[in-house]
C-alpha cells in the first residue's frame, strides 16, 4: 500500500498554457502524522512557492466501522461507541444518540433528566470550544492560551468524574434517562466552576482577542461566504460565523432550551478570526445556560418509570421489590423491553461542532437496523479545499484549526 | 405549513411521488427516475437550500422490503426551519442514482461515502472514488452480507520485528 | 586495601550509566490517533505534568525521538504509516501501546481496525484503559524507565534477543474465531 497522492480530476484539466507555471508547482504531503492535523487526516497540497494552489484531502485513516457496529449492539450498548466519535465533548454525542432513540421509540423523559442533560450538554460545549480555540492558539504559537484552556477542561473533567465516574468517555445517558443521578456534591462543583470560569475566560480573551500576531494570522484567512456555507451544508459555529443564523437549539428546540434564555452568537465575516470569536462568545452563553438550568433544576425522578420498560430500574428496587427484579430480568435477559417500531427517523441536536444527527432505522428488536451518524466534521472538511485556495502554507494550520475537524467523527 | 404545501404541489407536478409522516417528520418517496427533478424543484422553487445528509439503507434482511437499497436525502429550509426527508429506492445489480452535486456542493463527499460503503453509483458525479477505505479495498462493508469482522483485510500486512528487516 | 573515594566520584558500569541517561530523557513521539490522544495531551498539560519525568520534548519527528506512544486505534489504512514511522526512529527505541484499542483493538472488533499493534510492531509496554487515566500513562513511563534500567546496555544488545521474535500466543488468531459464522 503506497502513500502516493490520490488521483485528482484537476490533473487532466491542465492546458498547454499552464505548462510554464506547472514547472514551479510542488507537492507537499501534510499528514497523516502531523502535530497540527489533530490526529489522522492527510492533505496533499499543491504549492506554488508558499501559496496553495490546490488541496486534496485524503481521509479514512481512522475509519473504524462505527455504523456497522451500530447494527450489532443494542441501544444502551452503542452509547459507549458514540463517546468515541467526537471525543472532545463525548457527552453531547451520548445525548444526541439517546435523543434519537427516544424519538424513535416515543419515550418522554422526566423534567429532571431534561434539565440535567441540558447542563451537561452545555458543559461539554464549553469543553469543546476551549479545546478547539486552544488548539488554534497552540498551532499559531500561543502555548499559554492552550494551557489555560486545558486547565479549565480538567475542572470540567472533575465535574464529569464526580457525576458518573469517568473523565471523558462517559457513556452517561441511557434510554429513558441517565445512568446516575446528580448529587449535591456535583452541584456544588458546577456552581464553583461557574464562579471561577469567567475570570479565566476573560484572561484568555485578553491574551488573544487583540493580539497582533494572532489577528494577523487569522483575519481574512479562510473566508466562507454565507451562500457557500449553506450550499456546502455547513452548520454550527462555522455557519454562524458566516452569517447563517441557524441554531437547532432555537429552531427545533429539544431538551430544556425552550425554557431557558440565551442568545445565538453570529458573525458576518466568515474568516478564521470570526469563527474563533463566535466560539468564545458561545462559551459565555453556555455559562449562562448552565447557571440558569442549575437554578431551575426540578426535583423528581431522573429516569422513566418501570412501566415504560425502557430503563433498567434502580438497584435498590431490583434487590428489594419483586417488580424491580422482574423488570430488570426482562430488560436484560429476555429483551422484552419497549416495543421499537419498524420506522425510520432522523433526529439532530446542536453539538458543539455543528448539527449532529442520527438517522435510525428500527426493526422491532432492541438493536438498530441502521444507525447512521451525520458527522459535522466530515461535511466541514469537504469545504476545506475551497477555503484554503490562494492562501499560504502557514494559513493551512490556522484554517484547519478553526474548522475543528475531529478525525474520529470525520472517519467514523 | 410550508412543508405540506411543497409536498402537495410536487405530488401534483411529478408522477409516482408518495408521502407519509412519522411523528411530525414529513417524508416523500420518489421513483429513482424523477428524484433529481424532485430535488431540483425543492432546491429551486421551495427554498430547501440546506442539504443536511445523504445516506443509504440496505434492506436485505428487513421484513416487507421491496427494494434493496433506499437512498435518503434530508433537506432543510434555513428561512422557515422546515425539514423534509426524501427517499428513493434502487436495486441490485448496479444500483445507480443521479447525483445532486450540481444542486448542493456539500453532496460531493456524502455521495462518495455512500459509494464507498454501499456500492451505489452516482451518475454525473465528477470524482466518484473511495473516501474512507483504502483504494484497494474490494468490498462495500456496510452491505448486510459483509461480516462485521471483515474478511481478513485488516491483518494482511508485513510484521516488523526488532531484528533488522 | 580500601581506597577512599571523595564524595564527588561515582563508580558504575557503563551499561547502567547509559541506561540511566536514556531512561531519564525519553523523548516521546506521540502517535496520537483518537481519544487516547486527548489523554496524552492532558498528561503533557499542566495538571499531570509529563515533563517531570524527562519527557518534556514532544517532538513530532521520528528522527529525534526514542519513545513512540501509540495512543488510539490504528486502522488498516494507517498501519503502513505507523510502520514507516517506526522504521524511521533510531535505535534505541521503545514503544508504548496506550489504551485498549492500540493493545488489542478495544471496543472495535471490526473490518478495519487492527486488533493490536503488537501484531505488526514490537511493543514494550501496554497501558490498559479506555482511555487510560493520565496517572496510568505516567505509571507506564515509570515502569518503562525501570525496564530500561534493568535491561539496558550501551550497545543495544537487549534488542536482538531471538526469544523476542517468537510469536506470542496472543498474537495468533485463535481458531475459535475463524470458525464463528459471520453475524449479519
Amino acid at each position: 500500500m503506497s502513500l502516493s497522492s490520490p488521483a485528482s480530476p484537476t490533473d487532466h484539466a491542465d492546458s498547454q498554457s499552464d505548462q510554464q507555471s506547472q514547472e514551479y508547482l510542488w507537492t507537499l504531503n501534510f499528514g497523516p502524522q502531523h502535530p497540527a492535523t489533530h490526529t489522522t487526516l492527510r492533505i496533499v497540497l499543491k504549492l506554488d512557492g508558499e501559496r496553495v494552489v490546490d488541496a486534496l484531502p485524503d481521509i479514512g485513516y481512522l475509519h473504524s466501522g462505527f455504523e456497522k457496529i451500530g447494527e450489532h449492539l443494542d441501544y444502551d450498548q452503542y452509547v459507549t461507541v458514540t463517546d468515541r466519535m467526537n471525543y472532545i465533548s463525548p457527552i453531547s454525542n451520548n445525548v444526541a444518540w439517546h435523543h434519537a432513540v427516544e424519538s424513535l421509540v416515543g419515550i418522554e423523559i422526566p423534567p429532571r433528566c431534561v434539565y440535567l442533560r441540558t447542563i451537561i450538554c452545555e458543559l461539554a460545549r464549553i469543553s469543546d470550544h476551549l479545546l478547539c480555540n486552544g488548539a488554534v492558539g497552540l498551532d499559531t504559537g500561543a502555548f499559554t492560551f492552550f494551557l489555560y484552556g486545558f486547565y479549565q477542561r480538567e475542572k470540567i473533567y472533575d465535574i464529569f468524574e464526580s457525576l458518573c465516574g469517568a473523565r471523558f468517555t462517559n457513556s452517561y445517558t441511557r434510554v429513558g434517562g441517565v445512568s446516575h443521578d446528580i448529587t449535591p456534591v456535583t452541584i456544588e462543583m458546577i456552581r464553583e466552576f461557574c464562579r471561577n470560569f469567567p475570570k479565566t475566560l476573560r484572561d484568555m480573551e485578553n491574551l488573544l482577542n487583540r493580539n497582533r500576531i494572532f489577528v494577523d494570522r487569522t483575519r481574512g484567512v479562510g473566508v466562507l461566504t454565507k451562500e457557500e456555507a449553506i450550499n456546502r451544508s455547513c452548520t454550527g459555529p462555522i455557519a454562524r460565523a458566516s452569517g447563517v443564523t441557524v441554531d437547532l437549539r432555537k429552531d427545533q428546540p429539544y431538551l430544556a432550551y425552550n425554557d431557558l434564555d440565551f442568545k445565538v452568537c453570529c458573525a458576518t465575516e466568515g474568516d478564521s478570526f470570526a469563527r474563533y470569536l463566535v466560539r468564545m462568545a458561545e462559551m459565555w452563553e453556555s455559562l449562562r445556560l448552565v447557571e440558569q438550568a442549575l437554578e431551575n433544576l426540578p426535583s423528581g425522578p431522573v429516569n422513566v418509570g418501570m412501566d415504560d420498560r425502557a430503563h433498567k430500574p434502580d438497584k435498590t428496587m431490583v434487590y428489594s421489590t419483586i417488580e424491580g427484579a422482574i423488570s430488570h430480568f426482562e430488560l436484560v435477559m429476555s429483551n422484552r423491553g419497549a416495543e421499537v417500531p419498524c420506522e425510520e427517523i432522523y433526529a439532530a441536536t446542536e453539538a458543539p461542532n455543528g448539527e449532529l444527527g442520527f438517522y435510525l432505522v428500527g426493526d422491532g428488536s432492541n438493536r438498530a437496523y441502521r444507525a447512521r451518524c451525520r458527522p459535522p466534521s466530515f461535511i466541514h472538511f469537504a469545504a476545506f479545499p475551497h477555503l484554503i485556495r490562494g492562501h499560504t502554507l502557514s494559513d493551512v494550520v490556522a484554517v484547519l484549526g478553526s474548522l475543528n475537524i475531529i478525525a474520529a467523527e470525520l472517519d467514523r | 405549513m410550508p412543508v405540506t404545501t411543497a409536498i402537495e404541489s410536487i405530488i401534483r407536478r411529478v408522477d409516482g411521488v408518495t408521502t407519509d409522516a412519522y411523528k411530525a417528520q414529513h417524508r416523500m418517496t420518489a421513483p429513482v427516475d424523477s428524484i433529481h427533478e424532485v430535488l431540483a424543484m425543492l432546491h429551486g422553487d421551495y427554498g430547501f437550500d440546506l442539504l443536511v445528509d445523504v445516506t443509504c439503507v440496505d434492506y436485505l434482511n428487513y421484513r416487507d422490503a421491496d427494494h434493496r437499497f433506499g437512498l435518503v436525502y434530508v433537506l432543510s429550509n434555513t428561512d422557515n426551519n422546515a425539514r423534509l426527508i426524501v427517499r428513493t429506492y434502487v436495486d441490485d445489480p448496479e444500483p445507480t442514482v443521479p447525483s445532486v452535486t450540481d444542486l448542493w456542493k456539500g453532496a460531493d463527499w456524502m455521495e462518495r461515502e455512500v459509494w464507498d460503503m454501499f456500492g451505489v453509483r452516482f451518475a454525473d458525479h465528477a470524482d466518484l472514488r473511495r473516501i474512507l477505505l483504502p483504494d484497494e479495498f474490494a468490498a462495500h462493508p456496510l452491505r448486510k452480507d459483509y461480516p462485521l469482522q471483515g474478511r481478513g483485510e485488516r491483518h494482511n500486512f508485513p510484521v516488523l520485528t526488532r531484528d533488522h528487516e | 586495601m580500601a581506597i577512599e573515594l571523595p564524595e564527588n566520584v561515582v563508580i558504575s558500569k557503563l551499561d547502567e550509566l547509559a541506561s540511566w541517561g536514556r531512561k531519564n530523557s525519553l523523548w516521546p513521539m506521540p502517535f496520537a490517533t483518537a481519544c487516547c490522544g486527548i489523554e496524552l495531551m492532558a498528561t503533557g498539560a499542566s495538571r499531570h505534568d509529563l515533563a517531570r519525568f524527562g519527557a518534556e520534548v514532544f517532538r513530532f519527528t521520528p528522527r529525534q525521538c526514542d519513545l513512540m506512544i501509540v495512543a488510539g486505534r490504528v486502522v488498516m489504512k494507517m498501519l503502513p504509516v505507523l510502520q514507516r514511522i517506526w522504521q524511521q526512529m533510531h535505535e534505541p527505541k521503545w514503544c508504548i501501546s496506550m489504551g485498549a484499542c492500540a493493545s488489542t483493538g478495544g471496543v472495535f472488533d471490526t473490518y478495519s481496525v487492527v486488533q493490536g499493534i503488537d501484531r505488526f510492531i514490537p511493543v514494550d509496554m501496554y497501558v490498559p484503559g479506555c482511555p487510560p487515566r493520565p496517572e496510568q500513562l505516567i505509571q507506564a513511563i515509570i515502569d518503562l524507565q525501570d525496564k530500561i534500567q534493568a535491561e539496558g546496555t550501551v550497545s543495544g544488545r537487549e534488542f536482538n534477543t531471538s526469544r523476542r521474535q517468537e510469536p506470542k500466543r496472543a498474537l495468533l488468531e485463535l481458531p475459535v474465531l475463524q470458525n464463528t459464522p459471520p453475524r449479519v
